[in-house]
């Protein structure tokens, strides 16, 4: 469906870029996951027309729209603060792309009325057609949006943190709903988050990105069990990073052992409930080392000044370079 | 709300009458001076009215230029980051500054038949200095801020984000300027208008320069005034003014009328 071939951009002296290949599938759900700077909104504007890229090229259903300007590429984009035009009707929002469309497939009015109508039963906002953008919630605008872009029947839908602008419990909510309208209408889907438990949450592949570079493409599950680099390992979920000779060893702060001889010592002080667990903090003997471990609520709470001895039972090991030098499980 | 609504309407009302409403009341004191009749003959005489219609109608040309040049002039400075800009802002704002009679004396110096502009323009039987076109060009010159600064905040508001979504959906830059940012800062636009408007109509210093001054042709209200002044006849002076001030309050009433209803619109 998408394929990018060596996709280069430059802001000036500021490389956002270095060569991008990646390829998306039919009706797949990918999340652009990545920190503030890694190129994942460039990236995203790369496919949808509104920036262009220095070099390489962008395939759009077997067609090469590399120089293709943004209004003819058919793709529906989602911005993060909605973007919805705020003098036009809830409705009028949603049927605009198909109100400026000019020549044959210009549909009459009523055509568009009713398409209108039935993209705000799809999102849910039945009968508030004739609000004003204004009048509306957070969520309620992030879905009047969605709508509109899917009005003109994009060939793919791009999202540019379509939460980021909406409180934690809305984000939840509207995140289930999407995943759902993503099953439902099966439109090759990418979205660009920091969030990592989004990117887990919602899609099929992810795509971690970091300094203009693709660090690595998976399953959430692959991406979070198996990261293939130490940025990955220490952005995808939390992780504790021991230094080790040759390299350092990364371990998640649910992995480990609790023993009375194990070969760590966490000296604790701070504690605190992290949903069904309590999560210790603090530094290690001898090391010094920051790390944070997941212990059964279960059991009593840990005590500040406590000394808590483990193991971990599956770690990653990295070397300098940043290569895997020892698998999980060990 | 801040210091409560009895208190600062009370306060708004107090200040506007003591500003604003004491001052023009006395016009009306003076103005009701006189007969009905003898109003009327002085207030509508032929003179006045071809002084009002050229102070109107060059008052709303020139708002007019500055709505679209003005337009352009906001949207660069919004749009663009380029050296020098912010001289170019602080350019804008130089005829708020400017001693009118300058701004005056110096157009005349260019379009004169004589001026630097002038002289080119006479052969092609382009007369701009003391015609009805070298006043508007004093008033596009004094009312250029006025509609830069009203736009200027609604566009940056505006955001570039609407327009790429509008890009998104198809449609042209054509259609996004018509359809998506035209109607948004329409408001701001015809507040920009108004004060320019507002400004031209009751402009002297830059005018009287420009304009020639001739009974009927190119003669302007406020002009009008001051010679009857000159000549003592107040109550003539004060008839004529207003008969001008009731005419620009209708206006303003009106453009202020159509910007609450889009306000209430967009409901903002």
């Amino acid at each position: 469906m998408i394929h990018l071939r060596g996709i280069t951009k430059r802001f000036g002296e500021y490389p956002a870029l270095h060569g991008i290949d990646l390829d998306v599938a039919p009706g797949e759900f990918i999340a652009l996951l990545g920190p503030s700077g890694s190129g994942k909104t460039t990236l995203l504007r790369i496919i949808a027309g509104l920036e262009f890229q220095d070099s390489g090229t962008v395939l759009l259903g077997g067609e090469d729209v590399s120089a293709t300007p943004v209004a003819d590429r058919h793709v529906g984009f989602v911005f993060q603060h909605y973007a919805l035009f705020r003098h036009m009707t809830v409705a009028d929002n949603v049927a605009f792309g198909l109100s400026v469309r000019r020549g044959k497939g210009r549909l009459p009015k009523a055509a568009r009325q009713a398409r209108a109508e039935e993209l705000l039963r799809l999102v849910q906002l039945e009968g508030l057609g004739a609000r004003y953008p204004g009048q509306l919630s957070g969520g309620q605008r992030q879905r009047v949006a969605l709508a509109r872009a899917l009005a003109i029947e994009p060939r793919l839908l791009l999202l540019d943190e379509p939460f980021g602008a909406l409180d934690a419990k809305v984000r939840k909510d509207l995140r289930r709903w999407l995943r759902d309208l993503h099953k439902q209408v099966g439109l090759t889907s990418i979205f660009v988050t920091h969030d990592q438990e989004e990117a887990l949450e919602l899609a099929d592949r992810v795509v971690v990105m970091n300094q203009g570079r693709i660090e690595q493409v998976g399953a959430p599950d692959a991406v979070y069990m198996n990261p293939e680099t130490p940025f990955v390992s220490h952005f995808v979920g939390e992780t504790n990073r021991l230094p080790a000779a040759g390299g350092e060893i990364h371990f998640r702060p649910h992995e480990i052992t609790l023993a009375a001889d194990g070969a760590e010592a966490l000296l604790v002080d701070n504690v605190f409930r992290k949903g069904a667990v309590w999560r210790a903090e603090g530094l290690l003997e001898g090391s010094g080392q920051f790390v944070e471990l997941d212990l059964p609520s279960s059991g009593e709470a840990p005590q500040l000044g406590q000394t808590i001895r483990f193991n971990p039972h599956s770690a990653r090991m990295f070397n300098a370079d940043g290569d895997q030098t020892q698998g999980a499980h060990r | 709300m801040l210091p409560g609504f009895g208190l600062s309407f009370g306060f708004t009302l107090a200040w506007l009458t003591l500003i604003v409403l004491i001052p023009l009341a006395t016009i009306f004191l003076k103005a009701g001076g006189m007969g009905w009749a003898q109003f009327v003959e002085v207030g509508f005489s032929p003179r006045a009215m071809a002084a009002y219609r050229l102070s109107f109608g060059t008052a709303a040309m020139a708002g007019l230029v500055n709505a679209v040049f003005g337009l352009v002039v906001a949207w660069v400075l919004v749009r663009y980051s380029f050296p020098g800009k912010q001289v170019v802002s602080a350019l804008v704002d130089l005829p708020f500054a400017l001693p009118t009679a300058v701004a005056g004396i110096a157009l005349t110096a260019l379009y004169a038949p004589q001026g630097w502009i002038g002289q080119y323009l006479e052969p092609l039987g382009i007369k701009v200095a003391f015609t009805w076109v070298g006043i508007s060009i004093a008033l596009v010159f004094i009312g250029l801020p006025f509609v830069v600064r009203s736009v200027e905040p609604v566009l940056a508001d505006l955001g570039r984000e609407v327009e790429e979504a509008a890009a998104t959906l198809g449609a042209s830059r054509w259609q996004t300027f018509t359809r998506v940012i035209f109607p948004a800062i329409g408001p701001a636009l015809l507040t920009g208008f108004a004060l320019a408007f507002a400004r031209g109509v009751g402009e002297y210093g830059s005018v009287i320069f420009i304009s020639g001054n001739m009974p009927g042709r190119t003669e302007i209200a406020p002009l009008l005034i001051v010679t009857q002044l000159e000549q003592y006849a107040y109550a003539g002076a004060t008839a004529i003014a207003v008969v001008m001030m009731l005419a620009s309050f209708a206006v303003l009433l009106l453009i202020n009328l159509i910007q609450a209803a889009s306000r209430r619109r967009m409901g903002a």
